[in-house]
């Protein structure tokens, strides 16, 4: 649905995005990662046909983004990171407006106009000036703007940006329920969301793409060894030397203790087995209360300051 | 063509929610009917002296002391307060950043200027509608003629596209609307005294700078007469203009 092929922008001698290269197919949901100024937005903007790249070229809908601009604009929704809209407007006036340029007829209009804010949850602010309106009833237009029509590609910029926790919850479920008809790319800082959301992750840093992968893939492949967290009730010298001789256990580290006063270790085991079962039986054997032991797996975030300083390690 | 309506329905609704098209053309009402009033005054003066005096009586004529000179007013006063209007049509974009979406929807480019131009234009037509009051005033008093007043009209029309289409192009220089206010009024006034200059130069170049004056094309138009170049300077000026714009704005995208 969206080939992006060697893609490179300079601003002047500032090289934005460089030999950028990936693939989102239909109906899935990428996620678009990456630290400020790595690229994000500049990418975003040249599939939506804001702007034309330096170099490369990107096809969305089997359209040219620079050679068939208008093509393809009218098969993509956007929703720019600050949702610039216009505040003297009403939210129906506006999205009347949008729907005329989308070019949706004058009898289709109300229904279509009715249908997103119904989607978006905007219905009840219906009559109020954009102006007027709180940060989050702002994105949930800017969503609705960018349903309009229904798009087959919607992109999103850091689209839950400056809400509460509970209009974030709204809005993913909105974008959830998207993925089935709409191929959807989605910016964001925020990591728990691209592994709640997105099928698919590209992580860019400095203009290059770093990784390209599931969330769950990532995880698993930034990860040499398997963690465990442990809390025990025993004495500490004896704990630590009797987990250290466990075949298969690399290191052993206390961590503190947790409030009721147990010791709390941290285990690396080798990536071929799972080490939990032994570690649990060795304790109890022992005659020392287990308290908790669960698996330890990187979070997304780990894994993107990972790759993101690796790379940076590489340039250096 | 539909695109073209939606910009320009879209750009007019907002001069008007927004009090800047009312102070417009309540302040260029109200300074065009001072000197309207003040034109009136002279005429009144004179009269009473041709009363004493008839041999000056043919030279009274209230369609070429008021009328004529109120659509040169007019005109004047355009020069001066139009920047007003024209400094949003692109520097808000930008500014507020909707910009972004209005060049991602599926428009043309030229769509968007056309849509954006012949929304100021119709802002203007509105003031120069109000405006007919006052040649309607005097016609109370006087017997006049209509056709050298439609032609002033259409003259004061023709000026008024020019500047929409070269204030426009200021706008796309800067999301700043001050400054693009400022680089508006600075060019409106160059076209518009450069013909003042002519005398001061040498012949060639003298008949060059009376060609390119706004006032110079302005007045033959004011006085009722239409010349067919007069109208061409103005369409071109303006052609050229939004042709200009449509660059600059395509040069916005590539910058980013």
């Amino acid at each position: 649905m969206i080939e992006v092929d060697h893609l490179s922008k300079y601003y002047g001698p500032v090289t934005a995005i460089r030999d950028l290269s990936f693939s989102v197919e239909q109906g899935e949901v990428l996620g678009f990662l990456g630290p400020n100024g790595a690229g994000k937005t500049t990418t975003m903007r040249i599939l939506t046909g804001f702007m034309p790249a330096s170099s490369g070229r990107a096809v969305v809908a089997g359209y040219d983004v620079f050679a068939q601009a208008l093509e393809v604009r009218q098969r993509v929704g956007y929703l720019p990171e600050n949702v610039p809209l216009y505040r003297e407007m009403t939210v129906s006036s506006y999205l009347h407006f949008v729907a005329e340029v989308k070019g949706i007829t004058r009898r289709e209009r109300p229904r279509k106009v009715g249908e997103v804010m119904e989607l978006c949850g905007v219905h009840e602010m219906e009559r109020r000036l954009i102006g007027n309106l709180s940060k989050g009833y702002r994105q949930r237009v800017g969503l609705a703007q960018a349903l309009l029509n229904d798009p087959p590609v919607l992109i999103l910029d850091e689209p839950t940006v400056g809400l509460d926790p509970r209009q974030i919850i709204d809005i993913r479920q909105t974008i959830k329920n998207l993925r089935h008809n709409h191929t959807v790319i989605l910016s964001t800082h925020i990591l728990p969301e691209v592994s709640m959301t997105c099928d698919r992750v590209v992580i860019i840093n400095d203009g290059q793409v770093v990784a390209v992968d599931t969330p769950d893939n990532l995880t698993e492949r930034t990860q040499p060894n398997r963690s465990i967290y442990l809390e025990v009730q025993g004495p500490e010298a004896a704990v630590l030397a009797h987990l250290q001789s466990l075949p298969g256990v690399l290191t052993v580290a206390k961590n503190g203790a947790n409030p009721s006063g147990a010791a709390v270790y941290t285990l690396s085991t080798t990536k071929e087995r799972d080490m939990r079962a032994d570690v649990a039986r060795a304790i109890v054997q022992q005659g020392w209360q287990l308290l908790e032991l669960r698996a330890v797996r990187l979070s997304l975030e780990e894994v993107f300051v990972q790759l993101v300083t690796e790379e940076g390690e590489a340039h250096a | 063509m539909r695109s073209i309506y939606a910009v320009f329905k879209r750009e007019v609704k907002a001069y008007f929610t927004l009090p800047i098209a009312y102070v417009m053309i309540g302040g260029l009402l109200f300074i065009v009917g001072l000197l309207y009033w003040m034109s009136f005054q002279f005429f009144l003066r004179d009269s009473f002296a041709a009363m004493r005096n008839p041999m000056m009586a043919s030279d009274l004529d209230i369609s070429w002391m008021v009328v004529s000179a109120t659509i040169s007013t007019i005109g004047v006063v355009s020069v001066f307060t139009l920047p007003l209007l024209t400094m949003r049509l692109w520097a808000e974009e930008k500014r507020t950043g909707t910009v972004e979406l209005l060049l991602t929807f599926p428009l043309r480019d030229s769509s968007i200027v056309l849509g954006k131009f012949f929304a100021g234009l119709a802002v203007y037509m509105i003031l120069l509608l109000f405006s007919l009051l006052y040649p309607l005033l005097a016609g109370l008093y006087a017997h006049l003629d209509p056709g050298p007043i439609l032609a002033g009209y259409l003259g004061t029309l023709l000026l008024g596209a020019t500047l929409f289409a070269l204030g426009f192009l200021c706008s796309t220089w800067t999301e700043n609307q001050i400054v693009a206010c400022a680089i508006a009024w600075a060019s409106f006034l160059f076209f518009w005294l450069i013909g003042h200059a002519a005398d001061f130069v040498g012949p060639g170049l003298g008949k060059l700078f009376t060609q390119l004056s706004f006032a110079k094309h302005h007045e033959n138009f004011a006085k009722g007469v239409i010349e067919t170049q007069d109208v061409a300077y103005f369409v071109l000026f303006t052609v050229f203009c939004l042709f200009l714009t449509l660059r600059s704005i395509e040069s916005t995208r590539w910058r980013g």
